[in-house]
Parts: C-alpha cells; structure tokens; sequence
C-alpha cells in the first residue's frame, strides 16, 4: 500500500529578551542553578507576572514577517497540570485569542517551491528543568529557564515528508535569526520543536491517529525522528495494529522514539483566562512601526542575489541564511561589484569551510568583510591570481593580516608589464627551436610546454593570461 | 489611649500626648490579656512592634502619615522575616522572603505592626473557623463569630487590640466581619490597592482594605496604601484621591439607591429596621433616598461560586511541596508528594473550593459553568452601571443577619455561603464598598453597606464620615475591651 | 446535579488531592450540593452576553525589558524542604 505522511510542527522559540517574560530576573544561558529564578519565577505565594514590552514586539515582528493577523486584543490564559518544572502548577500561555493568528510560509524544496499554512503564534513562558542524574532516588529543580519567553509557533499539518519538515523548520530559523528575535541556538534549547505525525492510505481524506515527538532540537534529528515514527507507524498498522495517541520521546542515541511515561495520562489543561493579567493590546503605532522597520527577508533577498548578481538559488539561499552571512556578502560586494559571482563562491566555499573547522559564526570570522573585499580587488585588478589567493586566504586567516601586506611580503605580485613578459616570451622561444617546430606543426600540446616555462621563470608569479596572449601572438601559425 | 481612634491617636502622638512606644507597649499589653480569649493573632511580633515605634518616635519633623500607630495585619500579606500563615498548615512554616506592597507602604507611613491576624483559610469563609490556628471569636459575644474571612483584623480593631487593621475582601470579608464586629470597613476599587504580596485566593475579585474605628480612619489608611504598583498589573495607574481631606466635603444632594432585591425575604426585620433609621438619618444630612433595582444580584452567590473556586483551584496549586511550604512525609514518588501533601495541609473548606474549582474548568464543563458564570456577573456589573446612571451610592444592609454562633453554619457550606449575598456582587463587578455600624439588634452590631461606582472611594468615605459626626455606633466598645 | 464517586476520584487526581474511602460520601454530598445550588446561573439567558474575566476594562500595561532582579537562592532556599546543590529535589521523575 502506499502511504501517505502528514507532519505538524509546534516550533518553540526562545526570545532573545534580556529579562523573563512576566519577571525582571535576567534570561542568560548557564548561569549557577536557580541563581536567576527571582520569587515570580519560582511562583512564590503572592507575587503576580509582569509581561515584557520586548517580548510581545518580538512576537508581533515574527507575525509581520510571515503575513500572520495580528490580534489587536490577545488574552494569556493558563494551563493548569502539575509538574516540578511548572513552578506554579500552570503555565501562563496564551489559548483563544493567541497574538499571532493565521500567516503563511514558502519553502524551497528540489522540486519546487511550497507554502506551508501557519496556525498561530503565541507567547508563553517557558519551563524550568530537572535534572535526573545528580542525586540517587531524586531529580533536582533548576528553574532558571522558568520564565523564559518562548514563541510557540504552530502549523498548518500541510508538510508530507521528514525534509519538508526540516525545510519549514530552517526557514523559520532563518526568519527568527533575520528578526534577531531569537538566538536560535538549538543547543542550547533557544529553537526546539515537537512535531505531530500521522500517515494515512494515499488518497484517503481524514487523518490518521498522530502522535507527537517532543523536544526535537536538532534538524538532524528532527528528519530521522519523523521518519522512524513513519516506519513505525505503518508498520504498526501492516500488522494489523493501531496507532495509540501519545507522546513519544525521540532518544538519539539509538535512533528511536519511545512513549514518555509522564505523559500518559490525558491532560485536561482547564485552561482559563489568567486573572493576573489583563488583554494585550496592540497599537496600530507598533504594528506601523514594526512594518517600517522589517529588514529584508530571506526569501526576498534570495531572489535578490538571484536577480542582480546572477547567483544559483543554492547558493543565494546559503548566503541568505543568517543576517550576518548576508551581510558580509553584502559588504563585500559592495566594494567590488563586478566580482558578485566569485563572492559567493568564495563565502559559500572556502569561509564557510574555514568557519566550520574552527567552530566560528561569519560575524567571527578572522577575514573580515573588509579584509575579504581588499583580496577580492586583488584578484579582480589582476595583482594575483585565483590560485595565489588561495594561499593569501589561508595567510590572512592564520596571521590576520591584509592580503596586500601578503602579497608584499611574499612578494606574490603578479607580472602582468607587457615589456617584462614579452623579453621572457622572446627568451622561452630562443632557447628552445625544437618544441617551437612541434607546436608550428600542429601539435596544440606542446603550448602548455611554453606557459610552464615561463611559470618557471617567474615563480608562478606571470599573469597567465598575459602570458597566454603574448605567447599565441608570438607563436603564430601560417 | 485604645478608645480613641487613629485620626485622635495621630493627633494626640504628634502633641506629644504619649508615644509610639506608649501606645504601642498598651496594645501589646491589651493583646497579651485577650489573645487567649479572642484568639486574633497567628503571628504576635512585640519586639518587632517596639522596634518600630521607637524608630517612630525618633523621626523627625516631616513625620509620614500613619506614623507610630500600632496596627494589625490580615495573615495573607507577606511579611518579610514574620511567617505567612493565610492560616493553613500548609504555609505554617512559611518565613515570607519578601514583602507585600501593602507591607512596605504601611511601613513608609512610619505605622508599627503588632502582628499577623488569624482568619478563614487561604481567605476562604465567613466565619473565621476554618484557621488552622483555631477559630476567632466575635468580641461582643464570645459564643459568636466575628464575620470572615478577615474575621482576626475585625475583631483586633472591635476589642480595641490594634488602632486599626488592615484585611481583604473576595466576597466581602472586610465588609461583613466590620457589619458584625461593629467597625468600619472599606473594600476598595478592585485595582486601587496592589495585590503584590498578597497571597491570592481569587485574582480577579480579591482587593485588600483596611478596618477601622471610624470612616476617617480607614480614609488614613487608605491614603496610605492606594497606588498603582508596576508589580501588578491589575493596580490602576491614576491618581489616588485625597481621602482624609476630601472626607470633610458637604454631602448634601447626594443621591442614594436602595434595591428592592435586597430588602426582600431572608432580611431580618430588625436590621431592616436599623436600616431604615440609618437612612433617616442620611436624608437629614440632605442626601435623596430613591428605590432601584438590581434584577441579577439574586445570582452573585451562584455566579461567585463558580469564579472564585475556579481561580482558588489554580492560584493554589504553587503549594505543591516542592520550593516552599508543608511537604508531607517520605513520598514514595512524585504523585505521592503532591497529592499527600496537599491533602495533609489544606482544610476541608479549602479542598472543597478547589474541588468545585477544577470541576467547573474541566473539559466538558468549561462553558456551562465557569462561562455561564463570567457573562453572568456581566450582567451583574451591568446592573450595577444601570444604577449608578440614577445614584451616587447603592445603600443595604451588609449582611442578612448579624453574627451567628460559632459552629452553627459550619456544616453546611451553603447557608454559610448565603451569609454573603449583599457583599458578593460588588466584589464581582469590582466596584468599591464600605460596611458602618448603624446600631444594634439584641445587642449585636449591624453593618450597613454602602458601594460607589469605581474609584469614588472618597464618595463613601465623605457619607459615612458624616453620618459618623452625627452617631456614635461606631465608637460603642463591647463591654469586655472597654 | 449528582456527582458519581468516579467523577470525585477524576476531579481529586486532576487537582493533585488524595481522597480517602471514607471522605468520598462527604464529598459527593458536598460538591453536589454546591453544584446544584450553583446551578441557579441557569434562571437568566445569557445569548450574546460578553464573559467577563476581570472588573477593570483595560489593557495590560507593559514593563520595560530590563533585569532588576539579583540572586536571591539562599534566601529562597532556606524555606524550602528539600535541596542541593542550589537544586530544589523531588522523588525521581521518569520521562
């Protein structure tokens, strides 16, 4: 039978606020445990929630960014259950009325372009976290992340296979990044997601029975996970079994997922709109305001690259990614317009390679854009050659100094004086009558002889193109 | 010194008549002869007291406004240092780390703290049996119950144990302990007074308020800790009034509504009665007295019922045994540790609120109940809006009947729930009120209610506080704290 | 309205509150009762009528993002049943 696969995503953003979203206790990664848990944060009697200013922009950036209503009136509501991480015993979250309400998204698979419904947005805190190794017998409560502000972002379960599912989740990614809305560091838990899973015969209209894969925090592990589940189910169904609503954990380390045991029971969350908290309004001043101040979007700027600078999709789309890798581009190409092509083999090929051996992010880089542009003039006004600045390349990175102080120092310049060249072409063709005659005679070879010649005597450092013209100019057949 | 009020108190300490410490070491001496009897304090902080005052006489020139009064606060405000009862076994051991705006704003009004009153648990009754610390008896019969929740704070100003005190109303647990303690107590705007601090029992309902000898007296206190709090986000950000001055302005030409539904069966005449007089001497003092109507009043009980178990059920669930609080002993597991230590440490009533509280939200109830109940105290509010188009203040008695006898609704949750009829709705629609003595049947005190529309506080303050200047109920002192 | 002692049992688990054997007869009577009364809220038709959640009409006022707060563990701590190591301990979860 052929099946057919339906996937969900519920992705979990971490905003990148400096304080909680109902709290003024600090968000930073790592900190001492419960060291930035403040009396809101570990819901001490009598303390109220706070909501951040900060916080319901950034939502309200992300709605703007993928065409979503924004709602004027938003009520945060509370998910009652019980669990040590959930300080309150509930989460404030939002349910009826969520701040980001129905948007859209296109992503870029191989065979095309597809555009992915998005439910809703809406804030919430996040939890905080056990710890189950530390101590025999107990789990211990660290609850500096409680409070956090997360956007949950919720889609349509219009994605059909694992890689849709991985490029829906990159393009939010990438658009949580462009806003600066998130750190989107997934490991350390700043973009996670759980994913919602079924199959169904193909052609049949309703769905089958899902199941949900928590917190997925990686895009590798997000594709194997839903493709094992997919193996899983319908194997479970060839057998002749059903699919059990549940929540499965996916364990990475032998590649499985299994049903979580605090789970089972069917929650009935009681949600109920938080007393504590009244309506978010938003002004139609921050919604103009946040529209005048949206950057330019990765989709949009992609087909920018693509337009102007000629660039494959591939390739425009990998510089497009973050902000800051396109905007090194950018200042890059500014300086030398003419070499856009060359740019982005270089940012896509050699930086990101170099990047990726010494664990850097682009706004790291030891080349910076400035230092880039100073070698890509070098090449494009002919003082070296594309292999030479391989070698400047791996200099500038080792030592950080300017690719022209290399190419001072190392003496890399290229000869590219007409005069000097045509004195060696005349000497190369004196010395050596014998492969003059072969190449006279029709043997096209016997050219590279000449060209090696004259690298020889110029430690590779003769404009190859020069020298190529100068000696077809010399060479000249009847 | 203990028979006069705060305003005469503040007077007589800034003449130099006596000082903090003396006023103070008197209240201090009155509580140590009558705790025992009244059992009003949880939480008694002499040393804490005497510290204060002292610090209080030594202030200078610009002295604060409540500076070196002795008061007594409700056990549900916490108290940085002093333990936080709300009167359960639950937070029995709970040393507060921080305190409640209402605290530290009393505490910048230069006023001394004597301790932390006993009262229903988690705020929950109207008797102020169900402490964990025992129940509270009503001063002007000890066989009686002072009113609830705040039933401590009612009776510490009646026996004349504090200068005044400081409780919280949901459901009228200031208004009805002032109706049968005999005192003055005011429920403010809900959103006047921050509730940061506060341990909450209904988010949406609870206001906390101060008790009082007289009008002017909680206009003090009221002065003192009215405001917006950037800790609570419900607290209203406009300008508070200036009560104690205000109090004197004329009120003739007020108007004053009485709805019909109130005066109705269930009403013992003799209230009625003290009703009608009070508001004989109203018209006197010039204000107009006209009929009104408040069609769904009848449902505020029903209506309450619903809301406030359905946010006691979550506002409650933080007292898990986890961080702070009662744990119970050795749970086997994680289930075990909650479900035990909550039932170990909450009390019947309270277990019952949170039970209804989470029927009432559950999957397939949410709409009949906790819905229903929402566009019904809309209606509610709305009635309330109607009436104030026509009047200035709607007036009734504070309660059905005055103090009943220890034990005699305990049993039944519901007549006790019915004590609360006439305090209820306002709670609901989040207006403020105020509860005076007009006099007495069989030698207990009645409370006549008065409630304005919102922020007009200084309304309710100026009507009582003349209609004080031409009675004396609300300075008779049951005859065992005289 | 009557509840059955299932109902009583699902409500008690939901709410985290152990119920005894001998407190369940207690409990039905009570909270059905309370039920019942509550039950009056169906006198008035309410088509069309707006819940409302809270007394005050107004929108959520909205604080700056800054840290004010410092570290207060010890403080926090020192009132709470069982830690270590600036953890708060529970029996072991299982996931």
């Amino acid at each position: 039978m052929n099946w057919e696969v339906v996937i969900g995503l519920e992705i979990h953003v971490q905003l990148n606020t400096q304080s909680k979203i109902f709290s003024s206790a600090a968000t930073a990664y790592g900190a001492d445990a419960n060291t930035q848990a403040c009396a809101v944060d570990i819901g001490l009697p009598g303390v109220l929630p706070v909501l951040n200013k900060a916080a319901v922009r950034k939502a309200v950036q992300f709605g703007v960014a993928v065409d979503a209503e924004i709602a004027s009136q938003s009520v945060f509501a509370r998910k009652n259950y019980f669990y040590p991480d959930s300080p309150k015993g509930y989460q404030i979250s939002q349910f009826e009325l969520p701040i980001v309400g129905k948007g859209e998204l296109t992503i870029d698979l191989e065979e095309g372009s597809k555009t992915i419904g998005i439910t809703r947005a809406h804030l919430e805190e996040d939890a905080g976290k056990s710890l189950h190794e530390d101590f025999v017998g107990m789990t211990g409560i660290d609850l500096n992340r409680a409070g956090t502000p997360l956007l949950e972002i919720v889609s349509e379960p219009e994605m059909s296979s694992a890689k849709e599912a991985v490029a829906y989740m990159r393009k939010i990614h990438s658009i949580v990044r462009y806003l600066q809305i998130s750190d989107g560091n997934m490991q350390e838990g700043s973009f996670r997601c759980d994913a919602n899973v079924s199959v169904r015969p193909a052609g049949e209209k309703t769905l089958g029975t899902r199941t949900e894969i928590k917190n997925l925090n990686s895009f590798r592990f997000i594709e194997r996970a839903i493709n094992h589940e997919v193996e899983r189910q319908i194997d479970v169904i060839e057998s002749g079994g059903r699919i059990v609503q549940e929540t499965r954990l996916y364990d990475a380390d032998d590649d499985s997922t299994r049903p979580m045991r605090s789970k089972e029971e069917a929650n009935d969350y009681r949600y109920f709109p938080d007393p504590d908290l009244l309506p978010v309004v938003i002004e139609e001043a921050l919604l103009a305001e946040v529209k005048a101040q949206m950057p330019e979007l990765p989709h949009v700027r992609t087909l920018r690259y693509q337009d102007s600078y000629g660039l494959a999709l591939e390739e425009a789309q990998q510089l497009t990614v973050s902000q800051e890798s396109a905007a090194y581009f950018d200042a890059v190409v500014t300086v030398v317009p003419e070499s856009a092509k060359l740019i982005a083999n270089w940012v896509c090929g050699d930086i990101a390679a170099k990047l990726k051996q010494d664990e850097l992010s682009i706004e790291q880089s030891p080349v910076n854009a400035e230092a880039m542009a100073q070698l890509m003039q070098r090449i494009a006004d002919g003082t070296i050659s594309g292999k030479t600045a391989k070698d400047v390349f791996q200099a500038m990175w080792a030592s950080q100094t300017s690719a022209d102080d290399i190419i001072q120092q190392q003496g890399l310049q290229q000869i590219s004086d007409v005069g000097e060249l045509e004195a060696l072409v005349v000497q190369v063709v004196e010395d050596n009558p014998k492969q003059v005659e072969q190449y006279l005679s029709g043997k096209d070879k016997v050219f590279g002889f000449f060209v090696g010649k004259l690298m020889q005597m110029t430690k590779g450092k003769a404009n190859p193109q020069q020298v190529t013209d100068l000696l077809k100019a010399k060479l000249v057949r009847d | 010194m203990h028979n006069l009020t705060l305003a005469q108190q503040l007077q007589a300490l800034a003449a130099g008549e006596f000082s903090s410490v003396e006023l103070t070491q008197h209240y201090i001496n009155r509580i140590e002869s009558h705790q025992d009897s009244l059992n009003v304090f949880v939480t008694f902080t002499p040393e804490r007291a005497l510290e204060q005052a002292q610090e209080a006489d030594q202030r200078g020139t610009d002295k604060p406004l409540l500076n070196g009064v002795p008061l007594a606060l409700k056990d549900i405000f916490c108290t940085q240092g002093v333990k936080t009862s709300c009167a359960s076994k639950m937070l029995d051991n709970f040393i507060a780390p921080y305190d409640a705006t209402v605290v530290a704003k009393l505490q910048q009004a230069g006023a001394v703290s004597l301790g932390k009153t006993n009262m229903d648990e988690f705020a929950m009754g109207s008797s102020s049996e169900s402490s964990y610390y025992g129940d509270v008896k009503n001063p002007w019969d000890l066989s009686r119950v002072p009113g609830g929740s705040s039933g401590g704070s009612a009776a510490a100003v009646a026996a004349r144990l504090a200068s005044a005190s400081m409780g919280t109303d949901t459901g009228g647990s200031i208004r009805q302990p002032a109706a049968f303690c005999g005192i003055t107590g005011l429920k403010p705007t809900y959103g006047r007074v921050s509730r940061y601090g506060m341990i909450a029992y209904a988010s949406s309902l609870d206001q906390a308020g101060p008790f009082g000898l007289s009008a002017l007296d909680c206009a003090y206190l009221l002065q003192a800790i009215a405001g917006y709090d950037a800790k609570d986000s419900t607290s209203v950000d406009q300008p508070v009034e200036e009560y104690t001055t205000n109090i004197n302005k004329d009120i003739r030409g007020l108007r004053i509504g009485l709805p019909e539904e109130f005066f109705q069966e269930g009403l013992d005449a003799d209230i009625r009665a003290k009703i009608d007089l009070a508001c004989d001497q109203l018209r006197e003092l010039g204000c107009v007295i006209k009929p009104i109507s408040l069609p769904n009043a009848k449902l505020a009980i029903a209506a309450y019922y619903v809301i406030a178990p359905a946010e006691c059920s979550s506002n409650l669930s933080r007292f898990d045994g986890v961080r702070f609080g009662y744990r119970c002993e050795d749970p086997v597991d994680l289930a075990d540790l909650y479900s035990r230590s909550r039932s170990e440490a909450f009390g019947a009533e309270v277990k019952r609120r949170i039970m209804v509280g989470t029927y009432a939200l559950s999957a397939g109830y949410y709409d009949a109940y906790y819905l229903r109940a929402q566009k019904i105290r809309r209606l509610i509010s709305e009635d309330y809006q109607k009436a104030f188009a026509e009047v200035d203040v709607v007036l009734s008695p504070t309660t059905p009947t005055t103090a009943f006898k220890t034990n005699e609704k305990a049993d039944d949750p519901i007549t006790m729930y019915l004590s609360d009829i006439y305090t209820i709705g306002v709670n609901l629609a989040g207006l403020p009120g105020i509860s005076i003595p007009v006099g007495f049947s069989q030698k207990l005190p009645v409370g006549m209610q008065m409630v304005s529309t919102y922020f007009a506080e200084d309304t309710l303050l100026r009507i009582a506080h003349q209609f004080q200047q031409h009675t004396d109920w609300h300075l008779q002192t049951p005859a065992k704290f005289e | 309205m009557a509840l059955t002692t299932a109902e009583i049992l699902n409500i008690a688990k939901l709410a985290r509150l152990h119920v005894e054997e001998s407190e369940l007869a207690d409990y039905q009577q009570d909270l059905s009762a309370i039920l019942g009364f509550v039950e009056q809220m169906e006198q008035v038709n309410v088509d069309g009528v707006e819940p409302m959640a809270h007394p005050q009409d107004m929108a959520q006022s909205l604080r700056e993002d800054v840290v004010t707060e410092s570290d207060q563990r010890d403080r926090f701590q020192s009132i709470a049943p069982a830690t270590a190591n600036g953890l708060y301990l529970v029996p072991k979860v299982i996931e």
